[in-house]
């Protein structure tokens, strides 16, 4: 907890009811901050971890992201004029992935809607949202209460994470299906009663996997089981830079990668819209108004200017930053990289790019300018690269009901 | 419910105050079937003559017409509607504690030469330099305001106009304006006049009717505003019959356009349908559909109150939401058995409007308590006794004192409730200083503090100018971006009230504009 009396420059960074846990386990200590929290960049290598996640079982500590109670009288009505998805869809034990704009449908953050009950919601984001939601409260009986501190928050992740968790004795966790959330219940090692946690099968893989909410007294005892279990079964604690090479091949954008929120643009023409982002599936134009309705409409009738694409880069090297051109003269620029991988799993090199509108079709070609270093002697390289469907990897076991045993 | 080509009416203005009315009048001149809608049984809105003691009436707030620009009087033939002045260019006296009462108005500086020539030339020249600001800036007060950064030729042609306009002061002028355009009033007069009874005079105009003290930045503009408006000649004048008399000839000139007005209906929503205004709700349930909706009613009522956020983006809702909008202005009404004398005045003489500013210090002080959400200790006044020139608003022999006071917290400490008998005695005993029997005249009184203005006529925070005047919240910017040119984002939805540019004053311009606007974008 944050204390009053220590001057802001001096409070240390928030430890994760996980923190000594995966202190013990990481190798590097290589720890980053997220959200006001200290959590793992990487345990061992970003390779085992990747791994973990697409042929086992991956433990990611999420408790840093932002998570907010909504309820009232108005809290669906608040949810449907804040978001671009229409929420009265969402019932109790549903989930739904969205974003939200501002007035100009300038994007300002992306996450995750739970509804708990009717009328009572979570919501996780990525940044703090108090005053946009509260701005958005405006003539709604709702209250919006932050509960970040008192959700743990862990991802199980990976083909064998249905068996994980039945083994550590979720029973009926494989009947969940993808944003489906439900509440379950463990016993406890040694024997003293249960514990209870809320399971949705969600995820920022894009591969068969559960998101693990509880008690913050919970979660120590809950990791012990996990990684007692999972020891034989390669279960990995997962670092942020190994989920990132699977968020990119399931291609999900990242807040401060992809985009940056309408809410922290300085410049002009650096916010991006739901449309740009190639959201448009997220935004339902016949549920009533929301913020941003008017302003997309108006874009959706002029056309993008602009739109992240997926990229297969010819070679091997990431096209980390590289700029687009629209020849390999590269006298004209076209757009740019914003995430980059080599991708394991596909065996291909793959790129979220933002790019001018006539090069937002399947299968255009544009060309990219890669700095290569060999041996701290630099070369610029011009690749092509090609247009192509995101999600770059979708195995079908991320949407199979139940999973298949291992 | 259709508001489409079904729809019932072509535009339903939501209240019949001044400026509802006038909107009215210009939407059925152009040949639009109008609908004005009324929640109180007398149309007026806060510009109504108002009974407060059995046979005692006065104008409810403002009680002096002097902005109601007299092209828009002779468009709509007032006159013709039975309007008649009963009064007209009454000079305005600035109240001494020790009787040497000063008598000043346009043209008139005889009395000032007599104390001081110096401060009469200077009275004269400033006098004759704001007219000229105000022949520059009036212009912008009678069109939607332009937009900056746009291609259209109409907000280039605007901003063009108004650049001309000061660039035609001449040099030494057009550098003037610029100079003391971010100054606040107390400085500029501290610059040009030394007599601080005089100054406190010109002080009061800068700063009455709004949340200001002459030391708070911006009280030129709000001068500066209402010279434009006047057109520099603030030649006030006083309706036979009150304020009221005014909204009852907009009110004749509407219906003779063709408008169609019911008074006694209240509107609870605004109805939308597909993202676009199809008519209004009564409070009595029944429902009139129309093609566009024009509030007159203030931001926060129309937005937050009638619209509802949830038809409306969250950025557009909060800035409405932050709208400063508390009034600071209250009225006192005075029932008088008998004229009160005022030592060093003769009866003639009380005719006039009648300032207890003695100097620009003294407001200064009156406005430091109000910083605090206390009642000034010494309040700073504007009295009129409108019976003098219109015996027509008491009994025989009877007069009316209208006593505009400044300042009166919104969200007073303490609550109005337990403090009305304090500040009504305070407001009394400041009078008591120039008019020493007039506690003994009294047979009735009433204050309309900020909170009774807000219920008695349905102004959200109860501010007479439905939304603060200063910089930020006026021209292309008032009431919010988004809706200053009368447009709404809403579309349908439009804006007439005196929290549009150019605000309130009974002045009508807002009224105008926005018709003109809404005609406009029809086409």
């Amino acid at each position: 907890m944050l204390t009053e009396s220590e001057p802001h420059y001096r409070q240390p960074l928030l430890k994760t009811p996980f923190h000594e846990r995966a202190r013990a386990l990481s190798q590097l200590d290589s720890f980053v901050p997220w959200a006001g929290y200290t959590t793992v960049d990487v345990f061992t290598s970003v390779e085992q971890e990747y791994f973990a996640i697409r042929n086992a079982s991956s433990l990611y500590d999420l408790t840093p992201m932002v998570k907010y109670r909504i309820s009232g009288a108005d809290a669906l009505r608040f949810l449907n004029r804040l978001v671009t998805r229409d929420i009265r869809k969402v019932g109790p034990g549903k989930v739904a992935y969205t974003v939200w704009c501002n007035d100009e449908g300038h994007l300002i953050d992306d996450g995750t809607v739970f509804c708990i009950a009717p009328n009572e919601y979570r919501i996780c984001t990525a940044e703090r949202q108090l005053d946009w939601f509260r701005a958005s409260a405006i003539g709604f009986e709702v209250e919006i209460r932050e509960v970040t501190e008192e959700v743990a928050a862990l991802a199980v992740q990976g083909p064998t994470s249905c068996k994980l968790l039945k083994a550590v004795g979720l029973a009926g966790v494989e009947r969940l299906k993808p944003f489906e959330h439900a509440g379950f219940s463990m016993p406890r090692s040694g024997g003293a009663g249960q514990i209870t946690m809320m399971v949705s099968r969600t995820g920022f893989t894009g591969d068969l996997g559960y998101e693990l909410w509880m008690q913050p007294a919970d979660a120590e005892a809950l990791w012990d089981a996990l990684t007692a279990v999972g020891s034989s079964r390669a279960v990995r604690p997962i670092g942020s830079r190994a989920l990132n090479v699977a968020r990119i091949e399931a291609g999900f954008v990242l807040p401060n990668l992809d985009f940056v929120s309408a809410e922290h643009t300085l410049y002009l023409g650096t916010e991006r819209s739901p449309l740009e982002l190639g959201l448009a599936w997220l935004v339902d134009f016949n549920k009533g108004h929301f913020t941003g309705r008017r302003a997309l409409l108006a874009e959706q009738a002029r056309g993008p200017r602009r739109q992240l694409v997926g990229l297969d880069v010819e070679g091997t090297k990431p096209a980390h930053n590289a700029l687009l051109y629209r020849d390999s003269s590269a006298r004209r620029e076209v757009g740019s990289v914003t995430s980059a991988i080599w991708s394991p799993t596909c065996k291909r090199n793959l790129a979220l790019a933002i790019v001018e509108a006539a090069y937002i079709a399947t299968g255009s070609r544009v060309w990219a300018e890669i700095y290569l270093n060999r041996e701290l002697v630099w070369e610029r390289r011009m690749v092509r690269a090609r247009v192509v469907e995101r999600p770059f990897f979708a195995p079908a076991r991320r949407r199979a009901t139940p999973p298949a045993d291992f | 419910m259709n508001g489409g080509a079904g729809a019932q009416y072509d535009s339903i203005v939501v209240g019949g105050g001044h400026n509802g009315l006038v909107c009215a009048a210009y939407l059925a001149r152009g040949g639009r079937k109008v609908l004005v809608l009324e929640a109180a049984e007398r149309l007026g809105g806060a510009a109504v003559t108002r009974e407060f003691a059995p046979g005692f009436r006065t104008s409810a707030c403002a009680h002096l017409l002097h902005l109601m620009p007299a092209a828009l009087m002779q468009d709509l033939a007032l006159e013709a509607h039975g309007l008649r002045l009963a009064a007209r260019n009454l000079p305005t006296v600035a109240l001494a504690e020790d009787t040497r009462h000063l008598s000043f108005g346009p043209g008139n500086l005889a009395a000032l030469a007599e104390r001081s020539a110096g401060e009469a030339v200077a009275l004269a020249d400033w006098q004759t330099l704001l007219k000229r600001f105000a022949r520059a800036l009036h212009p912008l007060l009678t069109q939607t305001p332009p937009r900056l950064g746009t291609d259209a030729w109409r907000d280039a042609y605007a901003l063009l106009g108004l650049g001309w306009r000061i660039r035609r002061l001449g040099r030494r002028d057009m550098r003037e304006l610029l100079r003391i355009g971010g100054m606040c009033v107390y400085d500029l007069l501290e610059d040009r006049f030394s007599l601080p009874l005089l100054k406190g005079a010109l002080a009061l105009d800068a700063v009455l009717g709004t949340n200001y003290g002459p030391r708070s930045p911006g009280t030129v503009v709000s001068l500066l505003y209402r010279c434009a408006a006047s057109q520099g000649a603030d030649a006030l004048a006083q309706p036979e019959g009150g304020l009221g008399a005014v909204s009852e000839a907009l009110a004749r000139a509407a219906r003779a356009a063709g408008a169609e007005i019911r008074t006694g209906a209240l509107v609870e929503r605004i109805l939308v349908r597909e993202d676009r205004v199809v008519g209004v709700a009564l409070a009595c349930g029944a429902q009139i559909t129309a093609t566009t909706v024009v509030s007159s009613a203030d931001p926060k009522s129309t937005f937050l109150k009638l619209l509802g956020t949830e038809h409306l983006d969250a950025g557009f809702a909060r800035r409405v939401a932050q709208v400063r909008s508390r009034g600071l202005t209250a009225k006192l009404h005075l029932a008088l058995e008998r004229l009160p004398q005022f030592p060093g005045l003769s009866t003639e003489a009380l005719r006039a409007r009648l300032l207890v500013a003695p100097s620009a210090d003294y407001i200064e002080r009156a406005y430091n308590h109000a910083k605090y959400d206390e009642f000034s200790s010494r309040p700073m006044l504007e009295v009129t006794i409108p019976t003098l020139a219109d015996a027509t608003l008491a009994p025989p022999g009877k007069h009316v004192m209208s006593v505009i006071v400044q300042y009166a917290p919104y969200a007073l400490a303490g609550g109005w409730d337990s403090q009305r008998p304090a500040f009504t005695a305070r407001v009394i005993d400041t009078l008591g200083a120039y008019a020493p029997q007039l506690r003994d005249c009294i047979s009735a009184s009433e204050l309309l503090a900020p909170p009774d203005i807000e219920r008695e006529f349905r102004i959200s925070g109860g501010h007479w100018h439905h939304a603060e005047l200063a910089l930020d919240q006026f021209l292309m910017v008032r009431p919010v971006p988004g809706a200053a040119r009368y447009r709404t984002p809403l579309p349908g939805l439009f804006l007439c009230g005196a929290g549009c540019h150019p605000g309130g004053g009974v002045m009508g311009l807002a009224g105008r504009n926005a018709a003109r606007q809404l005609i406009r974008e029809a086409a």
